[in-house]
């Protein structure tokens, strides 16, 4: 599977530069090392969801109870959690760490991911959730951390959109 | 059982803990017999009250956390359950008040009103003890019980669909967050000593 596993070491290596001890996760092809390299990492805790809605609710607990989280999740997944991040995380003020894999945009060849895709952006501009594209290797590091940053200091959720370039090598 | 005199019956118990109630009349009750900045009353998202206490439980392994849920609430998430029974976190207690009933938009019955059974769910879910309740003594037996040992439960309390006269609650939705978060924050530092 052509998913980059170089690049989502970066992905990991950066969430755990930036002190994250909760993941909550739903598989995605494009996921998937992100969640085995949390699965095997005894110091962080993964959280397999049945629905991505259930991840806004953990990670309001865990950052009420003052610990870093982040969600890991297709677009499809923030489409269904939309309501949650309405009516909790934006409600409650609570940051959300929100890393979406970008499926259905430039290059996709499965049809089924493209309407999702061509409503991403602009649903997270509806909300107001500030967004980061993470296009090269170079800014991994960097963009996560910034996007914490915003997500702590503003009381806010924040994207992190993990595009094609970055995590599929063909 | 009224759940008025459910909550009642074990708030001793709720006092000192951590504690995140579901919306409306769970909500309005438990603040009526006292409010605590331990006390998380979500007024929205329905459903995630089970989730957020999973995100706390795990955050804050040393202490307990207690979830009032509902019916209404439960059967919009029920894959929290299996979520929960998982990573079956000992510190976390999930109450299920059960009044057959959406009653604080006006009383709809929901599907426990024609068999289904949130206990049977929970077990085959995996939830490792399931307990119910029928009387505000059983519940607080049940309750105790639990908060003694270190095993994930849940407590599905039958209730009648009655609800306080007046939802109101004299405290916004962030002075509850914020004050909710500090006393957490205190309670870890405590623990911490």
């Amino acid at each position: 599977m052509p998913v980059s596993v170089a690049n989502s070491k970066l992905i990991y290596d950066a969430l755990k530069a930036c002190d994250v001890k909760i993941i909550s996760a739903l598989p995605e092809t494009w996921l998937v090392h992100l969640i085995r390299m949390a699965d095997e990492d005894p110091d962080m805790i993964l959280v397999r969801l049945a629905k991505e809605e259930e991840g806004i609710g953990i990670s309001a607990g865990a950052h009420l109870a003052g610990v870093n989280s982040a969600l890991l999740m297709q677009n499809h997944g923030f489409l269904a959690a939309i309501n949650p991040i309405v009516s909790l995380a934006l409600l409650y003020k609570v940051p959300l760490l929100l890393l979406i894999s970008y499926r259905g945009h430039m290059g996709e060849k499965d049809p089924w991911q493209t309407q999702g895709g061509m409503a991403t952006e602009p649903i997270l501009r509806a909300l107001n959730i500030p967004t980061w594209h993470l296009t090269s290797p170079n800014d991994v590091y960097r963009r996560l951390k910034d996007a914490q940053t915003l997500a702590l200091a503003s009381l806010h959720p924040v994207a992190v959109l993990l595009s094609r370039e970055l995590m599929w090598e063909e | 059982m009224l759940r008025a005199d459910a909550l009642q019956a074990i708030y001793p118990e709720l006092e000192q803990r951590i504690v995140v109630t579901i919306m409306g009349a769970v909500a309005a009750e438990l603040y009526m017999l006292g409010h605590r900045h331990n006390f998380f009353y979500l007024e929205h998202s329905m459903g995630l009250a089970s989730s957020m206490g999973l995100g706390i439980a795990l955050a804050m392994p040393e202490h307990k956390v207690i979830v009032l849920d509902g019916d209404g609430s439960l059967l919009m998430n029920l894959g929290t359950l299996s979520t929960m029974a998982r990573y079956k976190p000992g510190n976390l207690l999930h109450i299920v008040f059960d009044n057959e009933s959406l009653l604080s938009v006006g009383g709809f019955p929901t599907a426990t009103s024609t068999g289904t059974d949130l206990a049977g769910i929970a077990r085959a879910s995996g939830i490792p003890s399931v307990m119910e309740a029928h009387t505000p003594d059983s519940l607080k037996a049940s309750v105790t019980q639990a908060l003694t040992g270190n095993t994930l439960t849940t407590i599905i309390a039958k209730v009648e669909a009655i609800g306080p006269k007046s939802f109101h609650m004299d405290l916004p939705l962030l002075e509850n967050r914020f004050q909710f978060k500090r006393c957490l924050e205190a309670m870890q530092r405590q623990k911490a000593q």
